[in-house]
């Protein structure tokens, strides 16, 4: 942090003339203003900057729901080494408006530093927690790009300020600046690149320091990507070999089906912009069908629209793939919020009995993998897919090597192979796993099939026998069960004993790691266990539990009424263990590493109490 | 559209080859005589057997991929048309046909038939229209009369009944056709006529209810004393305004094609798509592809 590095590390630079350079490790920056100032457009170029020049890289965006207006605010956190979350305290507050000022001020550290437009924010001048620097950012910028665009470019102004600040590469941003508006035009181009070098050669010199980040030690030469979680699983799912997708537009999962929309093409296949979320999944089912498995992406509500469609795949065993972009429930809830609420939906919605895989993926560049390996089990087992990301992990951009894409890409173009007079897709016997015939598949002196979502025989004829069904339930059950025994075994990260064992699934993995780092830190024994099968469980949970005398399942979603959120009930159901608990919340942000740690700390004191 | 290459040097095949299962429907059901006439149009076209592939929502209608041994998808209610466009738009080599009913495709997949219309996507929908629920055994169905009596309108229904004509013309469908399952020959022109229509068809088939709403197109069966009234020769099925005078016809209305257009298909304006982003790329391989879009994000 900042703060202490300018106690530990002062040293003067020869090249940064009178100024001081600090040296630090990583700065959270939180830039506060309205939706329609761009500051999503300054932070993802940090973002894009630090993958660039190898560093470490995590953001963190709320935008409102309203079309354009509204407070909005971008947060980056840049270091030098991992970075697991994007911060629970703010080194550099940027405030556009006297609003942002006023929401925000609170989340800076004391020593942050504020950076505020001079134009439009009066700082409380009796606050001296933190360092304050006014900056007329409005006005300069007008001087700067003429006085023809007013309020245009500030978000430029801004990011020179903050190349400044945090010694950023000035040449590396100016070319990425020109790179990205030259589709808009030379004057357009000049504007930016003004407003950018006016922010830049701004003189903040006499109020603070300037910081440089530490040279990176990873000595890694492979490339690195820079994108958000919905780009990862948009061309995680191309590279696995998904050619068709039929969505419907919904905050925040939409990206991906715009960017399917069109990459799509470029690998001979299509996304429909289906006219309801019905439609969309009932599209994907058809697709795969046809032959090939395919996806539909939405978010809870969409998801909740299409879980009779979810039962329909569970029961003709087709390959279908759904992204849950999840947000905060139920109903519209909270669009652009996170929580991880859609859990249980996501494991049993729909009627009746009806198994199917739910993924989560922990990590940007784990959307990605998770996403292909989605594809690859959806196809392997003939079987619905559920993949729940979440609205923080879908915006925020992370950087991470390069894929290993020879041996990621896959082909899966059916083939049509004549299939016999004793053709039984749904055969029992052996793996239970369906042998599907899709239509242009010949059937020689047979009956040709028909998939439904009747229950049917082996054959794939409709049948009501009371013994069918018991057997073709459990034969949806077993095939997952074969994919647990197959799958691997859970690993605790830290030792595999303890006192507490921090269990989390999907986008909290950053927090929960800097919390077990944190915690073990300061003396206790805390270690933690991160799922990404979530249906069906891996081999080697019992044992993990085991090891600890605490369980805490850590989920943004509601604890019931025996004190556990979604995942800690399944795993209660699941599993043996005296003590299992949870560590939930519902304020529609991601967990800070902070609010992990005090309510693990107040949860083992209550315990400790009831004890005595 | 089943090009007539496809069908050369094959054995030839029969209505009987092609029959599947035993029918399940009420003696005396319309159904019987649209399953026959399939199975008769895909004997004279010989469409590839394993190139046939029947759809279907749910209700009465929505059983006939099972009577027909060939490829047949059974999915849920109202949801045909959208899963047949899933098929339609990954698999240009086939010509889809939904068989669907009123229930299905006229109330709880009203919406889908709109936008399926409106997207001109390559297949054929055969409405069978029977004015009344009758798997569920006798309610009140989207096109039941005015005063219909039923299980859900005991004293008489008193919505307005859809009228489908109107409803697919506005929604843009390129062929809408009106037929009656008791005149076997119109039924195969119709189908005829919309499995050489390159794009989105639909014929509405009234298929009387036996059981549940017997007599209910009397009025259409000149053995029974009514008028089958064929569209007038002089109607241009081209002209939109026209073919909706036609649809606004007071029951049992015209019989025929009512309205037919051409426009390009969703699937060959998203197979040109294709063939513009694969020319782009200079017809790069997806691993090509792939890489170098990754390396826009580096």
């Amino acid at each position: 942090m900042i703060e202490k590095a300018a106690e530990n590390q002062r040293q003067e630079h020869a090249s940064a003339g009178a100024r001081p350079k600090v040296r630090i490790q990583d700065a959270v920056i939180r830039l506060a203003g309205d939706s329609q100032d761009g500051i999503q457009v300054v932070g993802g170029f940090l973002a894009k900057l630090a993958g660039r020049t190898a560093k470490d890289v995590m953001t963190y965006m709320t935008i409102p729901a309203t079309i354009s207006g509204g407070a909005s605010i971008y947060q980056v956190r840049l270091g030098t080494g991992e970075i697991l979350s994007a911060g629970d305290d703010v080194d550099v507050l940027v405030a556009c408006y006297q609003h942002s000022y006023n929401d925000h001020i609170g989340t800076l550290r004391e020593g942050g530093v504020l950076l505020y437009d001079l134009d439009q924010v009066q700082p409380d001048p009796s606050d001296a927690r933190h360092r304050a620097i006014g900056v007329p950012i409005t006005s300069l910028t007008v001087e700067a790009i003429g006085g023809t665009a007013k309020d245009k470019g500030k978000n430029m102004f801004v990011l020179g300020l903050l190349t400044r600040l945090f010694d950023l590469d000035h040449a590396k941003l100016d070319s990425m600046l020109r790179k990205h508006f030259d589709k808009k035009g030379e004057p357009v181009v000049r504007n930016v690149i003004d407003a950018f070098n006016a922010g830049y050669g701004y003189d903040i010199g006499q109020y603070t320091e300037i910081c440089h980040f530490e040279s990176s030690t990873t000595t890694s030469t492979t490339p690195r990507v820079v994108m958000d979680g919905n780009q990862a699983i948009a061309y995680g799912a191309i590279s696995a070999g998904i050619r068709f997708g039929a969505s419907y537009p919904i905050t925040p999962a939409t990206s991906i089906m715009e960017i399917l929309r069109a990459e799509l093409p470029k690998y001979g296949g299509t996304l429909v912009q289906a006219e309801d979320e019905l439609a969309a999944i009932a599209m994907a089912c058809g697709a795969a069908y046809a032959g090939q498995p395919a996806l539909t992406s939405t978010s809870g509500p969409g998801l909740s629209l299409k879980s009779e469609a979810l039962g329909w795949a569970v029961m003709a065993e087709m390959p279908v793939l759904i992204i849950d972009v999840q947000r905060g429930g139920p109903a519209t809830g909270l669009p652009t919020m996170v929580e991880q609420s859609d859990l249980n939906l996501a494991c049993t919605g729909t009627h009746g009995d009806a198994p199917r895989i739910v993924l989560a993926p922990a990590s940007v560049e784990d959307c990605f993998y998770t996403t292909a390996e989605a594809v690859d089990l959806a196809r392997r087992y003939s079987c619905p897919v559920v993949i729940l990301s979440d609205q923080a992990l879908g915006t925020r951009i992370e950087a991470w090597d390069m894929p290993g894409l020879p041996a990621l890409m896959r082909d899966l173009t059916p083939k049509f192979e004549p299939v016999g007079p004793n053709f039984k897709p749904y055969r029992i016997a052996g793996d239970g796993i369906p042998r599907h015939a899709p239509p242009g598949t010949p059937v020689v002196d047979g009956r040709f099939p028909i998939v439904t979502g009747l229950e049917h025989n082996e054959d794939g004829q409709p049948s009501a026998q009371p013994e069918n069904h018991a057997k073709m339930v459990a034969k949806r059950r077993q095939k997952l069960e074969l994919l647990a025994s197959q799958l691997p075994k859970a690993v605790v990260g830290g030792p595999p004993t303890g006192d507490v064992l921090l269990v989390g699934w999907g986008s909290t993995q950053g927090p929960i790691r800097e919390a077990v780092g944190r915690a073990r830190a300061g003396g206790r024994s805390v270690s933690a266990l991160h799922l990404r099968y979530l249906m069906p469980f891996q081999p080697g949970i019992q044992e993990a539990l085991d090891g600890f005398e605490h369980v805490f399942v850590v989920e943004m979603n509601d604890q019931d009424s025996y004190g556990r959120g979604q995942l800690g009930a399944r795993l209660q159901s699941a599993f043996s263990h005296p003590d299992i608990r949870g560590i939930t919340k519902t304020d529609g942000l991601s967990f800070k590493v902070g609010e992990i740690l005090q309510q693990m700390g107040a949860k083992l004191a209550h315990r400790a109490k009831e004890q005595q | 559209m089943i090009t007539p290459t496809e069908t050369t040097s094959r054995p030839r095949y029969t209505r009987k080859e092609l029959s599947g299962n035993q029918p399940t429907w009420c003696p005396g059901c319309g159904d019987y005589s649209i399953l026959s006439i399939y199975l008769k149009l895909m004997e004279k076209r010989q469409v590839p057997l394993e190139k046939i592939v029947s759809v279907s929502g749910i209700g009465c209608s929505s059983r006939f991929p099972y009577f027909v041994n060939a490829h047949g998808a059974h999915f849920l209610h109202g949801r045909a048309l959208p899963f047949a466009s899933g098929i339609s738009l990954s698999r240009p080599d086939l010509h889809v046909f939904v068989f669907t009913g009123d229930g299905d495709a006229l109330s709880i997949g009203g919406n889908h038939l709109d936008h399926a219309a409106r997207k001109n996507i390559r297949m054929t929908c055969v409405i069978m229209d029977n004015s009344v629920y009758g798997l569920t055994k006798h309610q009140t169905s989207p096109t039941s009369p005015v005063g219909f009596r039923s299980k859900t309108d005991p004293s008489g229904s008193v919505d307005r009944p859809v009228n489908a004509m109107k409803k697919l013309i506005a929604a843009g469908a390129t062929f809408v056709a009106r037929t009656n399952s008791h005149m076997p020959n119109h039924v195969l022109d119709m189908m005829e006529r919309a499995i050489d229509h390159d794009g989105f068809s639909v014929i509405h088939c009234l298929s009387e209810c036996a059981q549940f709403y017997p007599g209910a197109y009397d009025k259409t069966n000149p053995r029974k004393g009514g008028v089958f009234e064929l569209v007038p020769a002089d109607h241009d099925s081209s002209d939109e305004l026209a073919a909706y005078k036609l649809a606004m016809a007071p029951f049992p209305g015209y019989f025929g094609v009512i309205y037919q257009t051409t426009l390009p298909t969703k699937n060959e304006l998203e197979a040109r798509l294709i063939a513009e982003a694969r020319l782009k790329t200079g017809n790069a391989s997806a691993l090509e592809a792939m890489t170098k879009t990754l390396q826009q994000f580096c």
